[in-house]
């Protein structure tokens, strides 16, 4: 028990923080503000595994991230007829080719020799399929993107329900990883964290400018949701049964009949927000907890050990038999897929899917200051991390205008240093994440929570 | 005459524009190789101390523009270069006294350091937001070109003009001047072989008598002129927004790593490799191919090899293609 009283005294402080959010600005902020508190830390988890059990960078949080959204689209969103109808089966056979090549290339290096002619045949091969495929999708995505461009102009996905969809997340990212890991793996720490930082931009790049795949940053609205709508909620009678029993004392004190309707009809506007988030809430905690017992297991399994053996000496766990690339990929994968779930519960959680918005400053870097604040090696740390992080993040502009305020009280409303500081608040954000990272890296390297070493 | 034509054509759309561009990553690559190379970390703040430096060069132009001094037909912001320099060698040297230098000190792992400059990321980014908000600005003044279209039609008598901006002279100039200073200073002075020899091998160099202090602080301040210059000219040529300078590290690392990190003379030429390759397969060379081909031929497509919305793709791309095939660069920088 004594050696977690750290750890539950951090999370208390962080839920009292929350609560207080709640009572002071209101439980639909303090509420959403938990929500992205718990995606930050899945993809806090996720890049802790391979950063903080395999010492590996990965800074393409971003693209991962991405890939998890996509997938909510592809699988949830209900297919185009029409655009399949113009354009699918060029785009299938579009598909076919790519698959063509992979296998072709993939035979010539195994079958043939590394030689000049290799690399020219294997070049001709990509160079004449780039042209195929060009010939045969250019003329279908200019069919499908016509088909009414303002609502859909995509191919759409499968209506399969949204929940699903984390899952197919997952495993997109995981095959991203796969590709990233075979080719960047092998390079020093600082050359890997730039190449994954390149390819998640290059990722981010494909969806946001191939509008036949997900409207590109035309973005996707009204995504299936694991919850109820709030309409839907504010017009069942059991809902409002529900709010009227729960606010009855409140009620009872007001004795004009239409204003109690009127409270009444607030009242449910608000609960039903507050339900809908609270059913994210529910969803997320279970991912959460399911993760945090499959991490927590995993570290202190023998697995975990070599992991950390591989870690700390790789030279010493080569010599003891153990196969760094090939571990060194599998964690690369398995961080990657659980960014990506975290990817799709956070456009699920949005029900939009804006690909203008993956940007590595709020994707890539954010996340990492959530693992190194929070404690790199530690599950609970990482988590911590994320809501510590996040939360600074959102709040950040709050604080920052009260303390301005506090500050220029003296000061006429329009003096120019106080507007303009006024209408700075929001870049506090930045400047206190930054100092935050660049005290804990001096004072406290291993984070809030340290990685802990049960000896057996 | 076609032929000619068709030349005029490539060079105003791909060949002028590619060098100035490449001019300017040049710079910023230079920047991040020498803190690679001397300070051995990945310096994840270039994009934003570009930026920083650049601030000030706005700031003073409009402030050299209300007190109604120019620089005649030259853009005032030239005027404002030494001052701006100054601000951030300064601020280069305050970041790096009060943050790097502990983690040098006790020879952290250049990890360890990488992620210590995403801090440094964070607050120089807020400090410039606040300080001058995140909008487009321009500050451009004088004489926008040197050469108009019409003019030299008129002057040739070809079909196509040729427009040669003020600001891509500037830039390819000024690129030269300091570009060649740099080099000689690198190659013939005491200073900068006592820099070389530290980024070869630290130890030598300490023992042979070279004060590493020194090396780091005259770093720092090559750094920063390169840096604010760097980033003045792109400012310039396109405008200053301090988010396009924070994406703009992604294309300046790729030509670092590309030309072989921690080799300046690499880092040069990557910077034009990136610029190259970047226009070079995004321009549409329906035109081009009309003068050249006779008219049964001519093409009815944009002929565009990919859509400029891959910008910045390709250069990443050429960065993997050149990861994977020849890891420490075209130019061989250090091993990986």
């Amino acid at each position: 028990m004594k050696q977690y009283l750290n750890v539950i005294a951090a999370y208390s402080i962080m839920l009292v923080l929350i609560i207080l959010v709640g009572i002071f600005q209101s439980w639909s902020i303090a509420l959403s503000i938990f929500n992205y508190c718990m995606i930050s830390a899945v993809m806090t988890m996720g890049a802790n595994i391979q950063w903080g059990y395999a010492g590996l960078i990965n800074f393409g949080i971003m693209g991962y991230t991405a890939l998890g959204g996509l997938a909510v689209v592809l699988v949830s969103v209900a297919p185009v007829p029409e655009a399949w109808h113009v354009g699918g089966l060029n785009m299938m056979i579009s598909l076919a080719v790519i698959i063509g090549m992979v296998i072709s290339i993939k035979y010539i290096l195994k079958k043939i020799q590394k030689s000049k002619k290799r690399n020219y045949l294997i070049a001709a091969i990509i160079f004449f399929g780039l042209i195929l495929i060009k010939l045969i999708s250019g003329p279908a995505i200019e069919h499908i993107e016509a088909v009414e461009p303002a609502k859909f102009g995509f191919l759409g996905g499968l209506g399969l329900p949204v929940l699903f969809s984390w899952i197919v997340g997952g495993f997109f990212a995981a095959g991203l990883a796969y590709i990233v890991g075979k080719v960047a793996l092998g390079l020093r720490a600082d050359y890997l964290a730039i190449a994954t930082l390149l390819i998640a931009e290059i990722v981010v790049s494909i969806i946001k400018h191939e509008d036949w795949l997900a409207r590109g940053v035309k973005n996707v609205i009204g995504l299936k949701r694991p919850a109820p709508y709030e309409i839907d909620l504010q017009t069942s009678p059991w809902f409002i049964n529900l709010v009227e029993k729960f606010h009855s004392t409140k009620l009872a004190t007001i004795n004009s009949l239409s204003e109690k309707q009127d409270l009444l009809n607030q009242l449910v506007i608000d609960a039903s927000s507050i339900y809908v988030k609270l059913c994210f809430a529910g969803l997320f905690l279970v991912v959460v907890i399911i993760l945090l017992i499959i991490t927590q297991k995993a570290l202190y399994s023998p697995w975990g050990r070599m992991m950390r053996a591989i870690r700390d000496n790789e030279e010493a766990a080569s010599a003891m038999g153990k196969n760094i690339v090939k571990q060194h990929l599998f964690i690369f994968i398995l961080g990657s897929a659980i960014v990506g779930i975290a990817g799709a519960m956070m456009v699920t959680n949005d029900g939009l899917f804006t690909p203008g918005s993956y940007r590595p400053m709020r994707y890539t870097f954010v996340i990492w200051v959530m693992v190194i604040v929070g404690g790199t090696g530690n599950n609970f740390g990482a988590i911590l991390g994320g809501f510590v992080v996040w939360f600074l993040w959102v709040q950040a502009a709050p604080m920052a205008l009260f303390i301005i305020n506090l500050f220029t009280a003296h000061l006429p409303e329009t003096n120019g240093l106080k507007v303009h500081l006024i209408e700075s608040a929001p870049y506090f954000r930045f400047l206190l994440v930054g100092i935050g990272l660049l005290v804990i890296m001096r004072f406290r390297p291993q984070g809030i929570l340290p990685e802990k070493i049960i000896k057996q | 005459m076609d032929f000619i034509n068709a030349l005029i054509v490539l060079l105003n759309y791909t060949v002028i524009p590619a060098l100035t561009y490449g001019s300017q990553l040049a710079l910023g690559a230079i920047f991040v190789t020498l803190i690679y190379g001397i300070l051995r970390f990945a310096n994840f703040a270039t994009g934003d101390m570009m930026s920083f430096g650049t601030m000030f060069a706005v700031l003073l132009t409009y402030y050299f523009q209300s007190k109604g001094i120019s620089f005649g037909f030259l853009p005032t912001a030239l005027l404002t270069v030494p001052f701006a320099v100054a601000m951030m060698i300064f601020y280069m040297l305050l970041i790096d006294k009060t943050v790097f230098s502990y983690y040098r000190i006790k020879k952290s792992p250049p990890v360890q350091l990488a992620m210590v400059s995403l801090g440094v990321m964070f607050v120089t980014q807020a400090i410039i937001r606040i300080i001058i908000g995140p909008t487009d600005r321009r500050f451009l003044d004088g004489e926008k070109f040197i050469l108009k279209a019409s003019e030299f039609k008129e002057m040739t008598g070809l079909n196509e003009g040729l427009t040669i901006k003020s600001t891509q002279v500037i830039t390819l100039v000024v690129t030269i001047v300091v570009v060649s200073i740099m080099f000689w200073f690198l190659n013939k002075t005491k200073t900068g072989t006592s820099m070389r020899a530290y980024s070869d091998n630290e130890d030598l160099a300490l023992l042979s008598g070279i004060d590493p202090k020194r090396v780091v602080m005259i770093t720092w301040i090559i750094a920063g002129i390169l840096a604010t210059i760097g980033g003045i000219l792109y400012g310039l040529d396109k405008s200053y927004r301090p988010f396009v300078y924070f994406n703009n590290m992604l294309p300046i690392f790729a030509a670092a790593i590309v030309g072989g990190i921690g080799n300046p003379y690499g880092a040069f030429f990557g910077g034009y490799v990136i610029a190259f390759a970047e226009i070079f397969l995004t321009y549409a060379y329906k035109r081009f191919f009309v003068y050249l081909l006779p008219e049964s031929l001519e093409p009815n497509s944009l002929m565009q090899l990919l859509s400029t919305d891959y910008k910045f793709a390709i250069s990443f791309s050429i960065l993997v293609v050149v990861l994977l095939f020849r890891p420490s660069g075209i130019f061989e920088g250090k091993k990986i």
